[in-house]
């Protein structure tokens, strides 16, 4: 082993994480520029919508509600500490929206909706049903992609307004039957000290995190390999992408809105 | 007319494609035929632009495609690939109509579904399949159905991946006859790449040997039995022993 090679190594693996990244923001702007660019396939769209949004109801609202219960706990035992027991619903109400109603349900999207964009586009792929679309004069990326991304963008804050209510329902239920707080008290506490930026704040969240999640997926659909080990590695990457870029866009999107 | 000058491709080390010259003149039936992986499906690709060539130059009577709107391009185009590539979630008359739905070909539903329902029995495909999902076909009527999407829009040119892979001999010569008919009923420019000698004489007017990267031979198909060329030979008679190597 030359002197170099540790040198020529690293050098090799930022240019490839330059070349991905740069290909990413390729696919993102080309993504963008499509959503305004005729034609648009609102079946599609409304097929996504339906999709992406309806069907992650179930699963985003139960993490909501348990996720709101278990902080309401978690407030009321951590609060003993410094007798600040009294705290719980306006904890419960500003934590599910502003962090865990937008950052948890847009996981679980990621988790079922990146996996199944990317599992669909690659087999498309794969069975050369994109070239197809091709051949047939229509563009993958403004039939299958910028449907997807925009319903996606459009849904998830709608499931994020929704798992807020249902979290702070879930921290309501808690308090009241577990933790012993009057009813009036813990409702009158949740909207005395939650704010309109709180719930908007996180709903803009999420939908950077729709856009992020179904960019993702069809990002990796349409770069999937050949084969089932091709598509399994798509999905794979597809839902683990995803999910990062949710934690580090909450990151930078938490310290723009509220670091000053 | 299609015509190939030059073309060549590489992926990575892989020289697919070497300078490939070739023409298909309008209105024939060329055939291009060739072992796995030497470049055929590719050399199409290049043809229909789903492919990018690094070099030569491919015109479609006497226009470069590099240079001509994509879309009327294509629209002049029809493709039978070989796993058919139906559209898994949409209706066999919507896979067939998907031209005619959309797009600058765009017709009103019901006449888009007439339509195709009319080229689905042009296939010999009944009425009642229309409605069913290709997840519900067995392999040849799948095939059946990408035909029919593939003349749907009444194209000039088509082309046909590997027609016959994977149906069992009757249902292959099913879909030969149906590629002849349709080719001389259309009078349109097709090309077919496979490696069933059986299709290829069902077929062909001329045919194309892909070797190496480049066309070894080229003749009509009366003429292919006596090539001459010792690599035709050995293909066409399926031979193991000859000058193209074959993994044992």
């Amino acid at each position: 082993m030359s002197l170099t090679t540790p040198v020529a190594t690293t050098g090799r693996i930022t240019l490839g994480l330059l070349a991905a990244v740069g290909r990413v923001a390729m696919f993102a702007a080309s993504t963008v520029a499509n959503l305004f660019r005729p034609p648009f396939y609102w079946r599609e769209f409304l097929s996504s919508l339906i999709q992406i949004g309806y069907f992650s109801l179930p699963v985003v609202g139960m993490t909501a509600f348990f996720t709101g219960g278990a902080l309401a706990l978690q407030i009321y035992s951590g609060g003993a500490r410094f007798n600040a027991e009294s705290v719980v619903p306006s904890i419960v109400a500003i934590g599910m929206t502003r962090e865990l109603g937008p950052v948890l349900g847009g996981l679980m999207v990621a988790a079922r909706v990146a996996s199944s964009i990317a599992a669909e586009i690659g087999t498309m792929k794969v069975t050369e049903q994109i070239d197809a679309l091709v051949t047939l004069s229509t563009s993958p990326m403004k039939y299958l992609t910028v449907p997807r991304v925009l319903a996606a963008t459009i849904a998830v804050p709608v499931l994020v307004g929704i798992g807020d209510a249902i979290g702070i329902m879930g921290g309501f239920i808690v308090g009241v039957n577990r933790l012993g707080f009057n009813e009036a008290a813990y409702l009158t506490n949740t909207y005395d000290y939650l704010q309109s930026w709180d719930v908007v704040s996180g709903m803009i969240k999420g939908a950077v995190f729709g856009f992020l999640v179904a960019l993702a997926g069809c990002y990796y659909g349409m770069t999937s390999g050949r084969g089932a080990q091709g598509v399994g590695r798509a999905t794979k990457a597809a839902v683990v992408a995803a999910s990062v870029l949710i934690l580090a866009s909450n990151y930078l999107l938490t310290e723009m809105f509220f670091s000053s | 007319m299609i015509q190939l000058t030059q073309v060549q491709k590489a992926f990575g080390s892989n020289r697919v494609l070497q300078g490939v010259d070739l023409t298909v003149p309008t209105g024939e039936s060329m055939v291009i035929i060739g072992g796995s992986g030497t470049g055929k499906s590719v050399l199409l690709k290049c043809i229909l632009g789903l492919v990018t060539p690094d070099s030569g130059r491919i015109e479609i009577d006497g226009q470069d495609v590099a240079q001509t709107d994509r879309d009327a391009f294509l629209a002049r185009f029809g493709m039978l690939f070989q796993g058919a590539a139906l559209f898994d979630s949409l209706t066999v008359w919507q896979n067939v109509a998907f031209r005619l739905l959309r797009g600058a070909q765009k017709k009103p539903k019901a006449e888009a579904r007439e339509i195709a329902i009319e080229k689905l029995r042009r296939v010999g495909l009944k009425p009642e399949v229309a409605d069913l999902f290709p997840a519900e076909l067995s392999g040849g009527m799948q095939k059946r159905v990408g035909l029919a999407r593939a003349i749907a829009a009444e194209p000039e040119i088509i082309f046909f991946d590997e027609p016959t892979t994977g149906l069992d001999p009757i249902m292959a010569g099913v879909i030969n006859e149906l590629i002849r008919e349709i080719v001389v009923e259309m009078g349109v420019t097709a090309m077919t790449i496979t490696h069933d000698m059986t299709s290829v004489r069902a077929i062909a007017d001329r045919v194309a040997m892909l070797y190496g990267g480049l066309i070894r031979w080229t003749g009509p198909v009366a003429e292919m039995d006596a090539s001459g060329d010792p690599y035709v030979d050995q293909f066409i008679h399926g031979r193991a022993e000859g000058p193209i190597e074959s993994v044992r």
